[in-house]
């Protein structure tokens, strides 16, 4: 980075300009940095398949020679009446839930902001920017509060519908309408008489798709990680998140007495628990590397 | 709403009498539609963001005795707050964090952004993905992950130690748990902030570069002087993000908290003390009132931040 500099050429062949040292050092930092991002991962991953005593007994970086991943798979699974699996099985249908119909929502209000001019618009979208801002602890403890007087808390519906208004989202999805969606396709569509709701599910809806997957996805990704607000409204732990659930075995495993059982549970069930949406993000790649640029084009 | 109705509804009424009301209905009609796509969002909006809010604030000005029941304080547990040496604590403690961590976040996120948007790597892909991966991990397991690399009974970094012979290095210890924390966040948003920058800086049209190129530029000038100050709205953006996000510091100390409980105390963080306040002692009403201390504190650093590099980046 440092002592590189370019030939005033319009090629690519820019890259093969003098100073090749100062290209070699940012491409060894490149490689440094990359490991220190995947070597955590790995350890996880290598981990996984080790015994408790082998965790100990072995190095971090290095398999055992005693291959023991399906046997901690099942162990994970069985522990406490097939807890694991329950949790998984929340996650799956809080963030699946969650991510579909709080991208549904932002898309109709986004495309609403978008596309109409109607009394009140710029105070309520300054109002829905402005809720960005607000930290989400201070909606935390009234949330919790509110959930378990409606006798709310203890469902996965105080965890769902809290998730479903997402003003990032909102925003996003206006700037993306804002591009996606021209104007005269209102005017053109009530020209050959379809309705404004026809026009927007036949029509706009088609066109707004890569932005809908983008807020799907963050909003998917988001609730699938959520930790405070289910620590906070769930006490039973039949619908605790991953999550939350793994955070209570990992703290049974570091109290003493525990720990010779848990360590490689509690590590197993860590790639378990990434695995889906490390997958949902490479299969989506071109969605959400496309949607990013447009929040911080305008941003 | 569908082309049926709107068509047939004024020919009916207008039949019968003047056109006025059937036009004034269809207007009402036309107007309402943007509220109507508004709908679920504002409705969830309101239950969920704007009621807690106002429940929250409102609760905050009431104390729970055991003897005497609740009673109307007005602003006394903000005083309270105010003079808290628990929260101020914990704000430093964040504070700490963030002046750590942020700057070392964003600095890697930029210098990986300007990298793969230059022509100096050939395969792209490896190390934007590679770098954004730790993002799609939840912060629990990255918590509790770090957790076990940091430790001495079964991390590597203690193992390599203990094979090259030193004693192994102690992370969560009083001076060393913020730095440990640090590297957790930077490890886990990194990635994702270096994605924005870097779908900030393609889109800037790259023959801006060539020109400057052209005049004798060399690519860290032009780095400094066209493609950072370019970026700037962006980068202000995910400064603003990463204030709120540090401090809100929750998950990770409190993942945490099992394996050093002495350092990681119940008020380390503002929000483990106000989640201790409501959670253990069952003082809502005042966790609410630190609550909104802390978004108060959140909005001023954000806004001195944003107002400092606004004019950073006018003077440009």
């Amino acid at each position: 980075m440092t002592t590189y500099t370019t030939t005033p050429k319009r090629t690519r062949s820019r890259t093969l300009a003098p100073r090749p040292t100062g290209k070699y050092l940012v491409i060894m930092f490149m490689i440094v940095s990359v490991c220190y991002f995947l070597t955590p991962l790995i350890w996880l991953l290598i981990s996984s398949t080790k015994s408790n005593a082998d965790l100990f007994n072995t190095f971090g970086f290095w398999f055992s020679p005693r291959f023991n991943l399906f046997k901690n798979l099942s162990d994970l699974f069985a522990r406490d009446n097939g807890a694991f699996i329950i949790w998984m099985k929340n996650t799956a249908i809080y963030a699946t839930s969650a991510a579909v119909g709080s991208a549904l929502i932002s898309t109709l209000a986004g495309y609403a902001f978008a596309l109409y001019r109607f009394k009140g618009r710029n105070l309520l979208f300054g109002i829905v920017l402005a809720s960005v801002f607000v930290p989400s602890t201070v909606f935390a403890v009234p949330l919790f509060l509110l959930l378990s007087k409606s006798g709310l808390s203890n469902s996965l519906l105080a965890i769902i519908l809290p998730a479903l208004i997402n003003p990032f989202g909102v925003y996003l999805m206006r700037i993306y309408a804002e591009q996606a969606v021209p104007e005269e396709l209102l005017d053109a569509g009530r020209v050959d008489g379809a309705g404004d709701f026809r026009i927007f599910a036949q029509i706009a809806f088609r066109l707004l798709a890569p932005g809908f997957v983008t807020v799907l996805l963050f909003a998917f990704v988001g609730a699938w990680n959520n930790y405070f607000l289910p620590l906070l409204v769930l006490s039973k732990s039949d619908l605790f998140p991953v999550t939350v659930g793994l955070a209570y075995w990992n703290s049974l495993a570091t109290q003493p007495g525990n720990a010779q059982v848990l360590y490689a549970i509690v590590i197993t069930g860590s790639v378990v628990a990434i695995l889906p949406v490390m997958f949902v993000f490479l299969i989506l790649q071109r969605y959400w590397q496309g949607g990013l640029s447009l929040g911080s084009v305008k941003g | 709403m569908s082309a049926i109705t709107t068509t047939a509804r004024p020919s009916r009424s207008g039949a019968q009498s003047s056109r006025s009301p059937g036009s004034r209905w269809r207007r009402f009609k036309r107007n309402s539609i943007p509220y109507l796509f508004l709908a679920p969002f504002l409705i969830g909006f309101i239950v969920f963001m704007v009621y807690p809010l106002i429940y929250a604030l409102n609760l905050s000005m009431y104390r729970t005795r055991l003897v005497g029941g609740t009673t109307f304080v007005g602003l006394e547990n903000y005083g309270r707050a105010l003079q808290d040496t628990n929260f101020w604590e914990g704000v430093r403690n964040v504070l700490t964090f963030g002046l750590v961590q942020i700057p070392v976040m964003l600095g890697l996120a930029l210098i990986f952004a300007l990298v793969l948007d230059s022509a100096i790597l050939h395969r792209k892909t490896i190390f934007r993905l590679g770098n954004f991966l730790p993002f799609a991990v939840p912060s629990v397991v990255a918590a509790l992950m770090w957790g076990y690399l940091y430790g001495q009974s079964f991390g590597p970094i203690a193992q390599i130690a203990h094979a090259l012979g030193f004693s192994p290095p102690a992370f969560l210890t009083p001076s060393g748990v913020i730095p440990a924390l640090a590297n957790i966040s930077v490890w886990q948003y990194t990635g994702y902030n270096m994605l924005i920058l870097f779908a900030a800086l393609q889109s800037i049209p790259h023959e801006l570069y060539e020109a400057a190129a052209v005049d004798g530029a060399s690519e860290v000038q032009i780095a400094l002087k066209i493609r950072i100050p370019l970026i700037a709205p962006a980068l202000i953006l995910t400064g603003i993000f990463s204030i709120i996000g540090t401090l809100q510091l929750f998950n990770e100390p409190n993942v945490l908290t099992s394996i050093a409980p002495s350092i990681l105390n119940p008020h380390f963080t503002p929000n483990l003390y106000v989640y201790s306040l409501a959670f253990r002692s069952q003082q809502f009403d005042y966790s609410a009132a630190i609550a909104f201390t802390l978004a108060f504190v959140t909005g001023v650093l954000a806004s001195v931040f944003f107002f400092i590099t606004r004019r950073g980046g006018g003077r440009q």
